[in-house]
Formats: structure tokens, C-alpha cells, sequence
């Protein structure tokens, strides 16, 4: 077959077929894949609330309950068994990282102990302030936020007169970190309150 | 048939695109953080050079001289836009690793580069192995690539350890590191050509 000439009408139908073509194909796959993409979004949404949360048998995200906290929005997804509050987690984050959002999914129990926590979605630099997915729940030295209570362990960093070690070099990562869990815990403080559950305030720096 | 087994080799060696070529580099450095990445990334580039090769040199006489590029470039970011859904419905994985990337394959100079001069000019058969020996020289640049920043940065390679992370160059891991191992590289592989042919 002879290659067409570049005449007006030539260049614009054969401009048009491959967009009118390459649209439709969009189309398909997009409509294609919708439904498994929103499934898997959803499903590792359920499932970080399941790592970190305490045994429930409710449905946390219908229960969901969202609040403020320092112009930020903050989800709590409480965790219920028979009807009664096992404790909750908590989706938030912060803009105080190092580069970009950290958003964070905190669980606690009733007492509003840390429990488990993921981080969902970080932009901090690799190898340093990235590695707050595992650093804070390593047991060694003073890391680890993993059973201790905000009320009773200042969630500072040590350079900031708290009781957590920073990572190292990477403090403003550390301190986004900190400060995420500690909006967090005040999220759930807020909530459980509304739930008739006290739990002490958070301690402050010494 | 051997035409074609030198039509592949050619894309991974004396024609390598990033160690030769120097093309794609905003992929080559971006993405190479570690052996996985660059494996995942030059196989996902690899699939939409495939497709797209093959497509481009199909349609080839369809297109008028005058808007062969635009046409080119629908063609290729049809195929990225696709596989993109398709990656973030059955590999959250992946997604997550280089979901910020995968639009980016529609700019590397790769697929427009292999389209112009050569899917437009020569048979659909030629044209997918040129695509896929490109391909398979584009994975395996930065396969080594992301090893050889992973094991100095990291101490690890494909995520086993090899040595204490304390002891890695965490520059290697960063962006200069990227520049720097790329450099290295590309003089490794230029005096192993050279010696060899």
C-alpha cells in the first residue's frame, strides 16, 4: 500500500481515526478496571485497619466518625465488639515532613495505648526519613511508640525534650511522625469521649 | 530468521539505549533506587515499546508524514494509560513503588526514538524485535543500574542483605549517587565494547 499524501483532509481523518480509536480502547480498559481498582483501594484500606486496630467485629468504615485537628482531617474508624468500644484507628497525617505528605494509619486500644501503626504514603528522603515504617516500632534504645501511651510518654523526640528517639538524621521526619500520632491521639480522644470513654490527655514536653 | 536474532541483540548491545543511546535518562536515574525498581520499570517501558513498535509500524502508511508524531505519541500513551489502570487494579504493590512513574514512560525519549527510526520505516515483525531487544537492553541498564546503586547505597541487592546497612553510601541510594553510577557504568560497558569489537 501506497503511503498517504499530507493533504489537509488526508492528516485530519487520519488524525482523528487514531484518537477516535485510541479513545474508545481507553474507554474499554478504564471501564475494565474500574471496579477491581476501587476493590483493591478498599481492600487495603480494611486491611490497614485491621492491622492496627484491636479486634472488632463492626464495620469501622460505616462507623467512621472525622474531625479536625489543626486544620487537618483526621478518621477515626473505631473498633467495636459487641457493641462496645475495643479502641480505634486512626487515619491522618501531616505536612511537616521533610518533602510532601506523610499520611499515617495509627491504631489504639481502649486506653488510647499505641497499638500498631502504617504509614500509608510518605515522600521523605529514602534511606533516611523513609524508614519510619519500621524504625519506630524497632525495640531498641527509646524507638519504639509501639504499647506506650501518649498520655504517659511524652510523643516528642528526645532533641525536643521527649521520650522518643528521632531517626537518625532525619528529625523533621521524626517530628511529623510524632506529631501525626499525637493529632491522632487526640482524634480518638475527641471520639472516645463522645463514646463515654475518658482517656487522659496527652503528656506533654518535660 | 537470523535477521531478527540480530535485530534483538542489537537493541541490548551495540545499540543499548541507555548505556549507548543515552536516552530515557529521566526514567534510567529516577527510577533505579533499588534492583526491583529498575527490573519492574524496564519491563513495564519494554511492554509499552513492544505494543507500541508494533502498532506504529502497522499503521505506518495510514499516517500522513505531516502528523506522524502526533499520532506516534497517541499511540504510546494509549498503551501507558492503559497498562497504568491495569498495573494499579492487580499490582497495589507495584503501584506503590513507581505509580508516580509509569505515566512518565509516554515522554521517555525511548519509545518515540525506536518509533521514528524504526517502526516507521520497516515491517511489523522487524519492527517487535527491535522493540523487544530494546526492551530487554533497557531492562537489563537499569537492572544493573538500581543492583549496583542498591548494593553501595543499601548493602542489600533485590532486597536480600549482603552487608550491614550501616556500612552503605547513602548518596548512592539518592540522586547524585544515581548520576555518579551511572557514569561509571556507562565507561565500564563502553571499554568492554570497545575491547571486544
Amino acid at each position: 500500500m501506497k503511503k498517504l499524501q499530507s493533504t489537509l483532509p488526508n492528516m485530519i481523518l487520519s488524525l482523528g481515526a487514531i484518537t477516535v480509536i485510541a479513545g474508545a480502547l481507553l474507554g474499554a480498559v478504564y471501564s475494565a478496571t474500574k471496579e477491581p481498582i476501587a476493590k483493591m483501594e478498599k481492600e487495603q484500606q480494611v486491611e490497614a485497619i485491621r492491622q492496627v486496630a484491636p479486634p472488632f467485629d463492626n464495620d469501622p468504615e460505616a462507623d467512621a466518625w472525622s474531625t479536625d485537628i489543626d486544620g487537618r482531617p483526621f478518621i477515626v474508624y473505631p473498633a467495636m465488639k459487641g457493641g462496645k468500644l475495643q479502641g480505634a484507628a486512626v487515619k491522618g497525617g501531616s505536612m511537616n515532613g521533610f518533602a510532601g505528605e506523610i499520611i499515617v494509619m495509627a491504631g489504639f486500644t481502649l486506653d488510647g495505648t499505641v497499638r500498631d501503626y502504617q504509614v500509608l504514603s510518605q515522600a521523605e528522603t529514602p534511606g533516611l526519613g523513609s524508614k519510619m515504617q519500621l524504625w519506630f516500632r524497632d525495640p531498641a534504645g527509646a524507638r519504639s511508640v509501639l504499647d506506650k501511651n501518649p498520655s504517659q510518654t511524652a510523643f516528642y523526640v528526645s532533641k525536643d525534650s521527649g521520650d522518643i528517639d528521632a531517626i537518625t538524621a532525619a528529625t523533621i521526619s521524626s517530628r511529623a511522625f510524632l506529631e501525626t500520632l499525637r493529632d491522632a491521639y487526640d482524634a480518638y480522644l475527641t471520639y472516645a469521649k463522645s463514646q463515654g470513654v475518658e482517656v487522659a490527655p496527652a503528656k506533654q514536653q518535660s | 530468521m537470523k535477521n531478527y536474532w540480530k535485530l534483538i541483540y542489537n537493541g541490548i548491545v551495540p545499540g543499548n539505549p541507555v548505556f549507548v543511546l543515552l536516552l530515557g535518562m529521566c526514567a534510567t536515574l529516577g527510577t533505579t533506587s533499588s534492583a526491583m525498581n529498575g527490573l519492574m520499570m524496564g519491563v513495564a517501558t519494554a511492554a509499552v515499546l513492544i505494543c507500541s513498535n508494533a502498532v506504529i509500524s502497522a499503521i505506518k502508511n495510514l499516517v500522513p508524514d505531516k502528523v506522524r508524531i502526533p499520532a506516534y505519541i497517541v499511540v504510546i500513551a494509549s498503551f501507558v494509560t492503559a497498562l497504568q489502570l491495569v498495573i494499579s487494579a492487580y499490582m497495589p504493590a507495584l503501584n506503590a513503588s513507581l505509580g508516580i512513574f509509569i505515566p512518565l514512560i509516554v515522554v521517555n525519549c525511548i519509545l518515540l526514538g525506536r518509533a521514528e527510526a524504526f517502526a516507521g520505516k520497516n515491517p511489523v515483525i522487524d519492527s517487535v524485535c527491535d522493540g523487544l531487544g530494546c526492551g530487554i537492553g533497557f531492562t537489563f541498564a537499569l537492572t544493573l543500574l538500581g543492583g549496583v546503586r542498591e548494593i553501595l547505597g543499601t548493602g542489600k541487592i533485590f532486597g536480600s542483605e549482603i552487608f550491614p546497612e550501616d556500612y552503605g553510601m547513602l548518596i548512592f541510594v539518592l540522586a547524585p549517587g544515581a548520576f555518579l553510577a551511572l557514569g561509571y557504568l556507562i565507561a565500564i560497558v563502553n571499554r568492554i565494547r570497545k575491547t571486544s569489537c
